[in-house]
């Protein structure tokens, strides 16, 4: 049988998909192991036990000075960054998504000054930013907006323009304005896209949010990991990157049931 | 006064010309065939009717109107796919082709109530009430044609336009369509144009069978002349195709 029509029973499958994890899981207590035989002061690769006993105490106890369960806070603060940039996000790179691909003025107008803006590299705007919003909140939500902003327009006027021109004439015959398409023609055909999009771009919008939180902050994610970096609190870190793979998991695995169950016309086709 | 009056309509994309003085006139309530070889503009002049181009020259008029700029509820089209709104049940699908011409494009309250009911009479006339809460997607593409004609029809059109709307149905469910069609404008005396690939289909449903053909012929440019209608068959008495030529051809016989 060739290669190509071999298929994985279930157990094999299943089995299949945890190797990569157990084979890094064991590839780190090795090397865990090592170092810590060689030198039990070592920091590098802390034993699997210190990050446990780390992870717990960082979940459960309240940091000394503040009372306030620091994890929580950083989770807190990221989260609510990443929402307000992603949400002003999605809303500018719908409205002109929709505008670019509906409207052939404002495609003249915009679609080649999106395509430019998006060469920009966000990070190298980030100085500028602090300047001009200051350390705050805003300079961060703005990174995040000014990083996926462009990309999400460019891919939303993209499947506004991939929608079947008949059924844009279809609307016209039945009376629909200009408004009317693209409230109840368009508008409701992209929201999915918008789903999948924001999917796509959330991996940038977490990292731009990291970034700008280890150049200024004093409380989020990415701010306490390069914080603790100066400790050289490997256990301390590697929980935190565990924490935020996880939250990146777990959104993005709700916004895919969000559209199969938002958008049920979409069939299989998400 | 004719209905729809087609008065030397060209047609030219980048300089080639696809269709040219086409000339037609078509009385209200006729059934009005297109067929031709692939690629001859029949589509294109389908689209001119639509308004959904515009000639480069001549104009096209329903009831001696202006000529039309963009497509409106004058013109109800289907086409071979893509005819009905996938985000819409079938039911909504209906209720769109009322509610689309307000300003927000949505009914609330006794509105919606009194379309829905509607919708449903409609639904039940061609025969799709079992569906009305599916989506698009789920049907077949017997039935989705179905409501794509009934959703343009419930707008009421002065004129219907067909694009080959079952070309890609199975021989079948294209009788069990031509039935329909056939009961549809029994009812409703519509104008309708449909371009067809299948005489048969052309000369069974239509009243007239226009042919589009090039004229001329430039054996070394053969994108050089356009097309324009060179047969005019009358397709009544049981469509049978050796009927009388209605009007005079643009051709030689010899062409
Ligand atoms: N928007 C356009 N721009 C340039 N050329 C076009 C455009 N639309 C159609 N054409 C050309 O016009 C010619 C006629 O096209 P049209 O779709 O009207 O043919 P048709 O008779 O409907 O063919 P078919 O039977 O295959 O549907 C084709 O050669 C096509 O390439
Ligand atoms: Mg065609």
């Amino acid at each position: 049988m060739r290669l190509i029509n071999r298929r994985p029973s279930r157990p094999v499958a299943v089995l299949l998909a945890a190797l990569p994890f157990v084979l890094i899981v064991i590839a780190y207590m090795i090397g865990s192991d090592l170092r810590l035989a060689a030198n039990p002061q070592d920091k590098l690769l802390p034993a699997p036990s210190t990050i446990w006993d780390t992870a717990v105490r960082l979940f459960t106890e309240p940091d000394k000075r503040s009372g306030r369960i620091l994890l929580w806070a950083d989770t807190g603060a990221s989260l609510r960054r990443l929402a307000l940039g992603v949400g002003i996000a999605a809303a500018i790179s719908l409205s002109l998504g929709v505008l670019i691909g509906l409207l052939p003025y404002a495609r003249r107008l915009l679609s080649g000054f999106v395509a430019v803006i998006s060469m920009v590299p966000p990070l190298a705007l980030l100085p500028i930013l602090f300047i001009v919003f200051g350390l705050g909140e805003v300079s961060k939500v703005v990174l995040i907006v000014i990083g996926i902003t462009p990309f999400l327009t460019r891919d939303l006027s993209q499947r506004v323009l991939d929608i079947p021109h008949e059924e844009i004439v279809k609307a016209q015959t039945l009376g629909a304005s200009t408004l009317v398409i693209a409230l109840r023609v368009v508008l409701p055909q992209i929201l999915p896209r918008l789903i999948s999009a924001i999917r796509l771009a959330l991996g940038s919008a977490w990292l731009f949010l990291i970034a700008a939180e280890a150049v200024a902050a004093d409380v989020g994610l990415g701010y306490r990991i390069f914080l603790v970096r100066r400790y050289l609190a490997m256990d301390v870190i590697l929980t935190y990157v565990l924490w935020i793979t996880f939250l990146a998991f777990v959104i993005d695995w709700a916004l895919k049931r969000l559209s199969g169950k938002a958008f049920p016309w979409m069939g299989a086709g998400l | 006064m004719s209905f729809v009056t087609v008065r030397d309509v060209w047609k030219s994309y980048d300089g080639r010309p696809i269709l040219e003085r086409v000339n037609v006139d078509v009385e209200e309530g006729e059934f009005i065939s297109i067929v031709g070889a692939s690629g001859c503009g029949k589509s294109t002049f389908l689209r001119l009717l639509l308004a959904d181009e515009l000639p480069s020259r001549g104009a096209i008029r329903i009831e001696q109107g202006h000529r039309a700029m963009e497509p409106n509820q004058e013109r109800g089209v289907v086409f071979q796919r893509y005819s009905v709104f996938p985000h819409m049940t079938v039911r909504d699908n209906i209720v769109a082709a009322e509610s689309f011409g307000t300003r927000s494009g949505w009914f609330f309250g006794k509105r919606l109530r009194g379309a829905r009911e509607r919708a449903d009479e409609t639904l039940a006339r061609i025969g799709l009430s079992h569906v009305a809460d599916n989506y698009p997607a789920t049907l077949s593409g017997g039935m989705q044609q179905r409501l794509a004609i009934g959703q343009a029809l419930t707008a009421q059109p002065r004129i219907l336009l067909l694009d080959e709307p079952f070309g890609a149905l199975d021989p079948g469910t294209r009788l069990a369509m031509h039935d329909f069609l056939t009961e549809l404008r029994a009812r409703t005396k519509m104008t309708v144009f449909m371009v067809t690939h299948d005489l048969t289909e052309g000369f069974k449903l239509g009243d007239r069978v226009l042919v589009f053909d090039k004229p001329r012929w430039d054996p070394h440019d053969p994108g050089a002349y356009g097309a324009t209608i060179t047969y005019d068959f009358d397709a009544r008495d049981e469509g049978i195709p050796f009927q009388t030529i209605k009007e005079k051809t643009h051709v030689p016989v010899s062409a």
